[in-house]
């Protein structure tokens, strides 16, 4: 067929009344002419009129088909099977509204899944040529991706020869002042190449210069889209104004477009940017110190990962051989950007997306199995069908039609489910997921969701389909359509046993993802996390270190003092799961080793005295630090029993000594207290730094106080409630000094468990999918047993005349069910060893084979059956004798 | 109109009634009737075309764009519909001419062909 012809049948189809009124003319005008013809030649006026119609033959027929070349014959036929289905949906709106409610559950699952995954792992990055840019990071004997020191980025930048740009940034916060209240705000250093690298413009303004990115640059600060429109109401005057952050006064020189997005490595969407190179702390200039600090880097065109990564290696090298002390044995790592923005979710996404595609599969069985079922009774329809002509083909396209049909109405309304669902999903759990905000329902989820509705209608479809034409004509005739035939009995028997087999490797993963989950909770962080209130806090720059001190030690004081606070401390350095610091160190005894990164490394914390109250940590040994370890008294540290075991190998530890890299001390161990797990609730022994070590605030060297005396974490332990004196405590802080500002409150509890969301998360959504399978696992049996007990009334009936108890009908019908449950079982748990296995990465205390979960779901899903099966069985217990064998 | 013996009829071939409507709207435009009777006289009614199959066959072809088709009025003053040859048309018929040609020549000459030398 042509091009031409189809492009003729297309506007055709816009004019079909008027072809069809053209068609009958001409053929009225014909039959006339042939009349008036033969009248000419002597017919009476009868006999010319029925010689015309003769001559012409089937008037109706010539006239359909002239129609009909001008439609597409494919077409023509689609649209009765459409019709003829839908005629048929509608006359069993029972059955339609079970199968499409089932099909919507299991594409609405579908669909939301594949959002998630379509948003987070497929969307590209929203920058120009997002695949060039990669993550970079040290790399040290302990940790294989850490923060970069300032000086060593500096030589990066200097030495490579793979990237068209690097930049680096790190998060802080400062107090603004003069606008309103004063106000904590959210703040990211980054270098001048940040936003450019990243292909971003400015909505107003202009980026940092490089001039501005180095010491003794202009104090000139970006503002966040949001920022400016919150505090300055979008007003363009804002360039060239000065803003009050810490107390220095810094010029606003651009910003950002409303929706700047990037989220690599430990990178905060913030309200202020400044220029990173600015920055003349001590420690950030120091080659051993990494503060925190992370790269990005946009690959040179035509330069591939691996070149990129054989140039920082040698470059790592060089940095290694100039600077022993600080880069001995520490190199640089790459990590593809999108990878290190979604690395972590990805295995759970995947899982996920495989649970909701064994729920669609179950969905699939169950409506392959109602429409079997159906099929049964409209054999006869099919059979008179066939016997009057129709072919095989044509009967298969017919049930094919009617299972599109019902997919595509399940789809429909399973696109509202989904929409519904991920909403729902993404309010109630919205730190768990990276790029939550790319999540939408696109072109791409409505193109797969319609590749699933498709795709189900032939899967479950087809089977019916071709047991119904496959059929003995004849037979089915004679038989008037009733009975099932053995092959339908064992179709359906199958279809059981799958299901059941699908919702045990559903139910398995759950199972695992909960025991997993509740060993976690079950877990001692070696502190006593409840009735914690962690928070932020900045203090005015004082002027000496001392000054500093005396603040920290009022606001101790101050907190205190309010009701509802049994205690209080600072905490720097380390906290729990939201921010690690370490220092090297070596043994007092021992020769000092000859780099950095060649020396034990310790986590710190800084802390008040009253730490351990506030954390419940056990004290072990000799004391912790108390308020008489001041400036004037000997430097002094406490370890935990991790740093005690791994460095002194049981003996006892008090009154050894330590020499501290870095902040040049050297301090007597006066106690060990117990290990807590700062790396989250699921920390691997194996891995990174486990000796934990605890300095006093009021003992921390004069030249680092500046460094850590603005940003203030605080941690106190309330009577009640932890969030309760947040009230409170802003009122405080703010009366001691007026510039002060609080934010971050949070309790304890909600830092360990955001720490465990993408597992919490996935586990939710795995128990979610794993009981939708059951329940329909559940209807599906309760529906074949149903049914075959209804096929059996007869020999019911004729047993219990025979003498046969209801007991032996029950014990009967339910061992029917029982059997195919239990094969189901069994295929499912052979299934769900196979593919526990890919869960292993997520799981926590528990094997992916553990018996008690297996035997767990195992009963689960017998019980289940069993009881799906009791319904039909009592009711064919029930049944009398007289009136089953009078049925049929 | 006389009766024929329909045994002296013969149904025409698939296809050749296409060839007969180019061939006779070759002697100018005319509508669907005047077709019919053009073929029923040129063939000296050989052919058993019922006047009814002509009008698919009419669609057809202007589908092909191988005729046009516009109203028109007749000599006896009747509104009727007329269709003419286009160029492709006219290049359709003579394709199909010598095809038609070629296809009657070899079955002729194997119709007439003396018994085969080789028989087993």
């Amino acid at each position: 067929m042509n091009w031409r012809r189809n492009f003729v049948k297309i506007s055709a189809m816009f004019r079909r009344q008027k072809l069809a009124d053209e068609i009958d003319e001409e053929v009225r005008i014909h039959l006339e002419m042939e009349e008036q013809e033969n009248r000419e030649r002597g017919m009476a006026p009868d006999e010319a009129r029925y010689a015309a119609l003769r001559r012409f033959g089937n008037v109706t027929q010539a006239q359909e088909k002239s129609l009909e070349t001008w439609g597409w014959q494919w077409l023509e036929t689609l649209l009765q099977d459409v019709r003829y289905g839908l005629r048929q949906l509608r006359r069993n709106p029972g059955f339609t509204a079970v199968a499409v409610l089932t099909l919507a559950l299991g594409i609405g699952a579908n669909t939301a899944i594949f959002s998630v995954v379509n948003g987070v792992l497929l969307n590209p990055l929203p920058y120009p040529q997002p695949n060039r840019l990669v993550a970079l990071y040290s790399r040290t004997a302990q940790f294989s991706n850490t923060s970069i020191s300032y000086p060593n980025f500096i030589d990066w930048v200097r030495l490579n020869h793979s990237f068209s740009a690097l930049a680096a940034y790190r998060q802080d916060d400062f107090t603004l002042t003069g606008v309103g209240e004063p106000l904590r705000v959210p703040v990211e250093f980054v270098s001048a190449s940040f936003f450019p690298l990243l292909g971003a413009k400015p909505a107003l303004g202009r980026w940092f210069t490089p001039q501005e990115d180095q010491i003794g640059g202009a104090p000139v600060v970006i503002l966040s889209g949001g920022f400016w429109k919150r505090r300055f109401g979008s007003s363009p005057d804002i360039l060239g104004k000065p803003i009050t952050l810490n107390g220095t006064s810094y010029t606003v020189v651009g910003v950002l477009p409303a929706n700047f997005y990037y989220s690599g490595n430990d990178f905060r969407l913030s309200d202020v940017y400044v220029p990173i190179g600015q920055w003349d702390d001590v420690s950030f200039r120091d080659r051993r110190a990494a503060m925190g600090m992370d790269a990005v880097g946009r690959l040179k065109p035509g330069v591939t990962f691996g070149q990129a990564r054989a140039d920082m290696d040698s470059v790592g090298r060089h940095l290694a051989e100039q600077y022993p002390e600080a880069d001995k044995d520490t190199g640089i790592s790459l990590v593809p950007l999108k990878q290190n923005v979604v690395g972590g979710i990805q295995a759970y996404l995947l899982v996920l997306l495989a649970a909701v595609g064994f729920v669609l599969l179950i969905a699939c069985v169950n409506v392959a199995n109602l429409m079997l079922a159906r099929a049964t009774g409209r054999s006869r329809e099919f059979a008179i069908r066939i016997a009057l002509g129709a072919g095989r083909r044509r009967v298969i396209r017919q049930v094919l039609t009617e299972s599109t049909l019902l997919a595509l109405a399940g789809g429909g309304l399973g696109l509202l489910i989904s929409g519904w669902g991920l909403s729902t999903a993404l309010r109630v759990l919205p730190a768990a997921l990276p790029r939550a905000d790319s999540i939408h329902l696109d072109t791409h989820v409505l193109l797969y969701t319609l590749a699933a509705c498709l795709l189900t209608g032939i899967l479950f479809g087809l089977a019916p389909a071709l047991k119904m034409s496959a059929e003995d004509v004849q037979e089915t005739l004679k038989k008037g359509g009733r009975g099932a035939t053995t092959a339908h009995r064992r179709t359906q028997s199958a279809f059981v046993i799958a299901e059941v087999a699908l919702a045990l490797v559903l139910l398995a993963g759950a199972g695992l993802m909960i025991r997993s989950l509740a060993a976690l909770w079950n877990v001692d962080p070696g502190f006593d996390p409840h009735h914690i209130l962690a928070f932020r806090t900045t203090i005015p720059p004082a002027k000496s270190p001392d000054a500093i001190r005396a603040t920290w030690r009022r606001i101790q004081n101050d907190l205190e003092a309010l009701p509802g606070i049994q205690s209080a401390s600072l905490t720097l350095g380390s906290i729990p799961t939201l921010g690690d610091s370490e220092l090297p160190f070596w043994l007092a005894g021992e020769p000092r080793p000859a780099s950095t990164s060649q020396m034990k490394v310790s986590l710190y914390y800084l802390v008040q005295p009253d730490y351990l109250k506030v954390m419940r940590i056990p004290l072990e040994r000799g004391r912790f630090l108390t308020s008489m370890d001041t400036g004037h008294s000997p430097f002094v540290i406490v370890i935990d029993n991790r740093f005690a075991q791994m460095y002194f190998h049981g003996r006892n530890p008090i009154g050894k000594r330590v020499n501290i890299d870095i902040i040049n001390a050297t301090a007597e161990i006066v106690g060990v207290v117990g290990h807590i797990k700062q790396w989250g609730l699921d920390e691997n022994a194996s891995s990174n730094v486990q000796a934990q070590c605890y300095i006093s605030t009021y003992q921390f060297p004069d030249p680092f106080v500046p460094l850590v005396a603005s940003n203030l974490e605080i941690v106190v332990r309330t009577a009640g409630p932890p969030l309760a004196p947040v009230g409170a405590i802003r009122h405080a802080l703010h009366q001691a000094d007026s510039r002060a500002a609080m934010s971050n409150a949070e309790s304890m509890d909600d830092i360990l468990s955001d720490a465990i969301s993408s597992r919490r998360f996935a586990m939710i959504l795995m128990g979610v999918f794993a009981a939708l399978a059951l329940l329909m696992a559940s209807i599906g049996t309760y529906g074949v047993i149903s049914y075959f007990t209804s096929q059996r009334t007869h020999e019911i009936g004729i047993r219990l005349a025979l003498g046969a108890g209801k007991g032996d009908v029950l014990k009967m019908v339910v061992g029917q069910g029982l059997r195919l449950a239990l094969m189901g079982v069994g295929v499912g748990i052979v299934g769900a060893l196979a593919l526990t296995r890919f869960l292993a990465s997520m799981l926590y205390g528990v094997k992916p084979a553990d018996p008690l979960t297996f035997i767990a779901v195992s009963l689960i899903l017998v019980a289940v059956a069993l009881a799906a099966c009791y319904i039909p069985a009592r009711r064919a217990a029930k049944v009398d004798p007289m009136v089953a064998l009078r049925y049929e | 109109m006389a009766k024929q013996p329909s045994s002296d009829r013969i149904e025409l071939v698939y296809g050749s009634l296409d060839m007969l409507i180019l061939r006779t709207l070759l002697w100018g435009p005319t509508h669907g009737h005047g077709i019919a009777k053009s073929i029923e006289r040129v063939s000296a009614e050989t052919f058993k075309v019922e006047h009814g199959s002509l009008y698919p066959a009419l669609q057809r072809l202007h589908q092909e764009g191988w005729i046009t088709s516009e109203w028109g009025v007749s000599k006896k003053n009747q509104r009727a519909k007329y269709y003419r040859l286009t160029a492709a048309g006219r290049r359709q018929l003579s394709a199909e001419t010598s095809r038609w040609e070629r296809f009657a020549r070899a079955v002729t000459s194997v119709l007439n062909h003396p018994e085969p030398e080789e028989v087993k």
